[in-house]
């Protein structure tokens, strides 16, 4: 220590003054990866925002003369340099199996536009408006960034509204989940007894259900009569009811091994109340730790989700989302016809590598052991 | 290590008498029963019955007693080993169970096998030969492994085979084997068709197990202990396998508890993707026509299945680890 060079203390210095959040940040930022990863989250949720911004046009617009259409693939530059345009489609039909085959026509474009007027809906809810990232510069003409479906919606627009559901369910299980984990364990480690073997019990129980068979099982029990926003809830606490047993045995061990430190018999003794003990000084020791958990507990409820929905127990039309735009692709005929159904899968796989990327980022960050 | 073992066995039974109740719970929740399913779907198609008749139905399977008093008759019957009769298919549950309770395990462990046999080899030659080629290919599969829900994978696989190379990869058996009695040609048949969909179902796993198996072998390798039987001159290879592989593979094996009943569960949607005879289709339409006493059979199956898998991995763990076979 006596041999340290003014250059080398002044760096010291500037770690030894930082929070726990600014090494957390600095160690997180290494990562690059990780941090490309949070970037495609935030565009995720972006789109979870406002999804009709992002839509070309309503997500429920049916149209049976234009099912099937395939992807008209946005193209930004022309001769002329910077001109978004589509190539056109052409059907004709198929005089012997009697179904639409489309052609795409490069030679003739369909100009786009980025920031068009198009079909009129409220942002947040609140401001009406008809402006859109995307569309088709003429309002008449439907353009299917990425295909139809068999009802003829566009699937593009669906998209964005099914990630705002997939999205949403994640995060909302997840925080119940921890909330959950957080009290209970929290009660259980901390006054141990008799409170601690009930929780203790419950976790066990719950941890050696088959969770796929009885999430199926709760879903099925839901009233068909429920409203989308109602199957919405009872879904996310269905997924969560699982999720918070790991958490809670982490948050307990913590609380076992904290309750004996100097610090909280200091806070003690200094007259805090228990309340104050456990949030102001226990909690934040090991918040980053569950942060990190619980972003890698968000991929396992999106992956849940759309399986519960794909199979047609969870999340219902006419709600939409990525599981329920699965549902489409189920029947492989159709599926070799219309191969862009598949596309919501693919969001599912970026959505999931990307939460479980920065979670491996934010769980090495903020172990302070790591190099 | 036989005192560890009955203690486990002895809590088995009150496991299952709570899961009975649980389960028995979930498939009494949904409003309305079996015959207001039943009921409904006759009116779609036209036909009606009478009210007499529906209440007699009502009074012949016992749905107007009150909850109570029909739980404790399913459970007396499933102490005698009766599961009930179907309400959908007029046929004992058991029979319907039979032969897709089989499937379903020979799935399970094969897909278990297939990731064992694919994911140590690949950890082992991931942390022996870190930052190479190879690692990189095996880092960025698993990571999409573990992102890809499996039935995604499923249907990608079944339209790649559709829509190129012309075949249907659904079912367990070839179609001349499907209703026959159990053969020597029927079981080679099975195992033709039974990788695929192990490998769908094993993916996941197999992708965690060799983020684990080269997580575990990087630690050992930089001790010591390494670094001395290389001083003393042994084959790379040889020390590899005889001491830090043994020990990395003890918390592999820890996992069992929580993969094999994973197994289970998971088979159930790949199974309903690709049309196996297993079963998790069986549970599904079960649920959505309300039979409740089938429905219950399955799920009170899976739950047991669960048991067996965690106490297996219990027993394995307190085999291989001293220190909790000696814990008592």
């Amino acid at each position: 220590m006596v041999a340290a060079t003014p250059v080398t203390s002044e760096a010291e210095e500037r770690i030894s003054v930082a929070s726990n959040w600014t090494l957390v940040w600095w160690r997180f930022r290494k990562h690059r990866l990780a941090l490309f990863s949070a970037a495609v989250l935030i565009g995720f949720y972006a789109v979870v925002l406002c999804p009709d911004f992002f839509s070309t046009q309503d997500p429920e617009l049916t149209d049976a003369r234009q099912a099937f259409i395939p992807v008209q693939g946005l193209h930004l530059l022309d001769d002329n340099g910077f001109n978004p345009w589509v190539p056109s489609v052409a059907g004709k039909r198929n005089p012997v199996t009697l179904r639409m085959e489309w052609t795409t026509d490069p030679e003739r474009k369909v100009r786009a536009g980025f920031f068009v007027p198009g079909y009129s809906y409220r942002l947040f809810g609140l401001i009406q408006t008809k402006l859109h990232f995307v569309g088709a510069i003429d309002q008449g003409q439907r353009i299917f960034l990425l295909g139809s479906d068999r009802l003829g919606r566009d699937q593009w627009s669906r998209i964005m509204h099914a990630t705002q559901t997939s999205m949403t369910i994640g995060l909302v299980a997840v925080t119940l989940s921890v909330i959950l984990g957080v009290v209970l364990g929290g009660i259980s480690g901390y006054f141990g007894g008799l409170a601690d073997q009930v929780i203790q019990r419950m976790i066990e129980l719950l941890q050696s259900v088959p969770t796929i068979p009885i999430w199926l099982a709760l879903s099925a029990a839901l009233p068909r009569d429920w409203t989308p926003q109602q199957v919405f809830f009872a879904i996310t606490v269905i997924l969560s009811l699982v999720g918070w047993t790991t958490l809670g045995r982490e948050v307990r061990g913590r609380f076992l091994a904290l309750r004996e430190e100097d610090f909280v018999l200091a806070a003690d003794l200094a007259g805090a109340s228990q309340a104050r003990i456990i949030l102001r000084h226990m909690v934040p020791t090991f918040l980053s730790h569950i942060i990190a958990t619980s972003s890698l507990a968000i991929p396992v409820m999106i992956i849940s989700e759309t399986s519960l929905s794909f199979l047609g127990l969870g999340i219902r039309p006419p709600a939409i989302s990525w599981g329920v735009l699965l549902q489409e692709a189920q029947n492989i005929q159709t599926l070799a016809l219309a191969p862009w159904l598949l596309t919501p899968g693919l969001l599912v796989i970026v959505a999931v590598l990307a939460f479980n990327l920065v979670g491996d980022g934010l769980r090495d960050a903020s172990d302070p052991y790591s190099h | 290590m036989i005192r560890y073992i009955l203690q486990r066995l002895l809590l088995l039974p009150f496991l299952l008498v709570a899961f009975s109740i649980v389960v028995f719970a979930i498939v009494q929740a949904p409003p309305g029963d079996f015959l207001t399913t039943y009921v409904a779907t006759l009116a779609s198609s036209g036909t009606s019955i009478s009210a007499e008749h529906i209440a007699a139905l009502r009074h012949e399977y016992g749905l107007d007693q009150p909850v109570v008093v029909q739980y404790l008759r399913w459970m007396q019957n499933l102490l005698s080993g009766n599961l009930g009769l179907s309400l959908e298919y007029q046929r004992p549950n058991a029979e319907l169970i039979g032969e897709q309770l089989a499937l379903t395990v020979v799935l399970a462990l094969f897909a278990f096998v297939v990731t064992w046999i694919v994911a140590v080899p690949a950890g082992i030659y991931s942390a022996t030969h870190q930052r190479s080629a190879f690692d990189y290919v095996f880092t960025v599969i698993n990571y999409v492994g573990v992102a890809t829900p499996n039935f995604l994978l499923a249907l990608v696989l079944m339209w790649v085979a559709f829509a190129y190379f012309g075949i249907g990869i659904t079912g367990l058996f070839s179609s001349e084997f499907v209703n026959v009695p159990w053969s020597l040609a029927r079981v080679v048949d099975l195992l033709q068709h039974v990788w695929l969909p192990a490998l769908v179902l094993g993916i996941a796993g197999t992708a965690r197990l060799t983020r684990v198996m080269r997580a575990n072998l990087l630690d050992e390798l930089n001790k010591p202990y390494v670094m001395t039987a290389r001083a003393k001159g042994l084959k790379e290879w040889r020390l590899v396998l005889r001491y830090p592989v043994r020990l990395a593979f003890n918390p592999l094996v820890s996992t069992i508890g929580w993969y094999l009943p994973q197994l289970f569960s998971g088979s159930l949607i790949v199974a309903t993707v690709m049309n196996l005879p297993n079963i998790g289709p069986l549970l599904l339409r079960a649920l959505i026509n309300q039979d409740m006493y089938l429905a219950g059979a399955i799920l009170l199956i899976y739950c047991f299945l669960t048991i067996i898998g965690t106490l297996i991995s219990d027993i394995l763990l307190a085999w291989l680890d001293p220190r909790i076979r000696m814990e008592n």
